[in-house]
């Protein structure tokens, strides 16, 4: 049987190759949502850096970015975090919610709400803008099409709904139904959702589909680096709202694997000058004042309302994103 | 029996120019749907030369997602082999009551969506899953990690190796095997001498195509993996990844591994079956 020892070495071969130790203990796993891939690629490895020459350590970074919502559902599935960066709170409150690995003031534990950048929602149109678009009115203009990611799944899409959704109450007086028929028109013209941010940014850039994206601030500028300036423009609406990514340690996780204080000094190296500087070159709003004055030039200046005008992420999410919420009321594909 | 005489044969065959028009359409789907498609990888992964290529492919998470694939692959198939002739030789060689079911269960991977082959194990395994919390506390780590990623695949890809064994060993018969029994062979014997040289075609043939599946399977590992870069990413979901962040000369070098496996497999096909087509042949009939 001599082919039958052959194909035996051969695998045996394959499997001395493919099986390479994987597991240190100077690791930490960031899990993140879809835009900020480039930010923390910079970040991790700054990080690392700062790590070995401060503690003498070595440490390694390990990053998952997909969905915000959809990176929350891994956690609480079992995805051995030690560190989430995403994209809203409410995905954090599922995580403390839905599991003891954190407790549920984790937003009290760091400064500014545990946000150390921020960013908001801008439109991300056709070079020359083609179709005209200035503001938030015209998205809901027939024969537009809108791309967003899903609101179900990705952080930057719920932005993108409130951030329409503030613009067309504060329009109409604070009138709720008004704002809801204005989303409701939104969504209509919105020919596919994408499950997170980039997916949408790829849907829009790469296969050429619809005429606006409501994009991340950050994600829309990197997309005409990545991509060119003389593809994209970015338009600027009159109103905005202020996005703020807030970031937190798995506290249950940490302690078991023993990681805590790196995983602590990671998240506070975020609100270091050096920190800062990574997240505004990576076109995230810096919080430490002078740096967001040094930075002051790339950022264009919008009128932002913050989260608070809907009552905070828990009363947010309830009432728009949930099962059964103002979402699922709206948006009913192919009508 | 006149059908067939070579006058007859002349009345059947079509006019030349629709002979043409139907090899031509046949190539230009082929060429349309499959040579375009591939040419366009590697067009992809060589636009900015040799060298940004081979860069991409020695990157260390793109060394990290090979290695994953590999070790998956060197786990999940030598498995299903093992499966696949043991379901394969209890189905053919023998009658048992509930033959009918293991059937239809040994089918079932590829009439499922093979997300839900992945969330099964996340249900099963996850860390609110049925087995969850007992794993969490012994400190085994399945879904998001190595073992997920093989379960998910083994699931995906065990039909392939019985479904080829099957039919194959069905046609021939257990006349062989009875006669080694009858001159004294044991019954590991008659399997390591008899029946196993009998299959040995069909059953590379059945591993090739186990393998390419699994080393190219998508969704249900996409719905395990956790997607931590270098640790949990196979070459498929590598691909998405650098393409998600613009990285379009490595995804498509990545991808045209995956392609050149896929071509390596073809080749290898052929040439069983011009090789050992007789052989096969009871395969082939039902494809």
């Amino acid at each position: 049987m001599k082919w039958f020892k052959r194909v035996a070495i051969t695998t045996a071969a394959l499997a001395t190759l493919a099986v390479s130790p994987v597991w240190g203990s100077g690791q930490i796993l960031n899990v993140s949502y879809d835009p900020t891939r480039e930010l923390y690629k910079e970040f991790n490895a700054a990080f690392a850096k700062h790590w070995k020459a401060t503690t003498g350590e070595e440490i390694e970074i390990k990053a998952s970015h997909g969905g915000s919502g959809k990176q929350a559902r891994s956690v609480i599935d079992g995805l051995d975090a030690d560190v989430v960066t995403l994209a809203l709170a409410s995905d954090i409150d599922a995580i403390a919610e839905n599991t003891d690995l954190l407790s549920k003031e984790w937003q009290a534990k760091l400064p500014y709400n545990s946000t150390p950048y921020t960013s908001t929602i801008v439109f991300l149109v056709r070079k020359g803008n083609p179709k005209g678009i200035k503001d938030w009115d015209d998205l809901v203009k027939p024969g537009i099409q809108v791309i967003t990611p899903n609101p179900k799944t990705s952080g930057g899409a719920r932005w993108n709904y409130l951030a329409a959704w503030g613009y067309a109450a504060d329009k109409n007086g604070g009138s709720e139904a008004a704002a809801k028929d204005f989303v409701a028109k939104l969504f209509k013209n919105v020919p596919v959702l994408d499950t997170g941010a980039r997916g949408s940014t790829t849907t829009f850039v790469q296969r050429g589909i619809g005429d606006v994206l409501l994009a991340w601030e950050n994600e829309a500028f990197l997309a005409i680096n990545e991509l060119g300036a003389d593809k994209l423009e970015i338009v600027v609406p009159s109103v905005s709202i202020l996005a703020e990514p807030p970031v937190a340690v798995l506290d249950k996780n940490v302690d078991r694997k023993g990681t805590r204080k790196v995983a602590e000094a990671y998240l506070t190296y975020l609100y270091t000058p050096e920190g800062q500087e990574i997240a505004a070159r990576n076109y995230y709003r810096p919080r430490l004042p002078q740096l967001a004055q040094k930075y002051a030039d790339r950022f264009p200046n919008i009128k932002l309302f913050d989260i608070s005008k809907f009552g905070g992420w828990s009363v947010a999410q309830k009432a728009h994103f949930a099962d059964g919420g103002v979402f699922d009321e709206i948006y009913k594909p192919g009508q | 029996m006149s059908g067939h005489s070579p006058k007859s044969r002349v009345t059947v065959a079509e006019p030349v120019w629709v002979k043409a028009l139907i090899m031509l359409a046949a190539l230009g789907f082929l060429g349309f749907f499959i040579l375009l498609p591939l040419a366009a990888v590697f067009t992809e992964a060589l636009r900015r030369g040799l060298g940004a290529y081979l860069e991409a492919l020695v990157e260390p998470d793109a060394l990290a997602a090979i290695r994953l694939t590999l070790l998956v692959a060197v786990i999940a198939v030598p498995v299903n082999v093992v499966f696949g002739v043991a379901a394969a030789w209890a189905i053919a060689k023998h009658k048992f009551p509930g033959k009918s079911l293991l059937l239809t269960l040994i089918d079932l991977p590829f009439s499922v969506s093979p997300v839900i082959s992945g969330l099964v194990y996340v249900l099963l395994f996850g860390a609110h899953g049925l087995m969850g919390p007992f794993l969490r506390e012994h400190g085994v780590q399945i879904v998001f990690a190595v073992p997920g990623l093989v379960l998910a695949t083994m699931f995906i890809t065990f039909p392939f190796v019985a479904r080829e064994l099957i039919p194959l060993m069905q046609a021939q018969g257990v006349d062989e095997e009875e006669a080694a029994i009858t001159l004294g062979a044991s019954g590991w014997q008659t399997f390591r001498r008899v029946t196993l040289p009998n299959i040995r075609w069909g059953l590379l043939y059945g591993v090739l195509l186990c393998n390419a599946r699994a080393m190219g399977e998508f969704g249900a590992v996409s719905v395990v993996s956790g997607h931590i870069r270098g640790e949990t990413n196979t070459m498929p979901l590598h691909v998405e990844i650098l393409y998600n962040e613009y990285n379009f000369v490595a995804a498509f070098a990545v991808a045209s591994l995956l392609a050149i496996l896929a071509l390596v497999t073809l080749v290898a096909k052929s040439l069983l079956e011009w090789r050992h087509g007789a052989e096969l042949a009871a395969t082939a009939r039902r494809h």
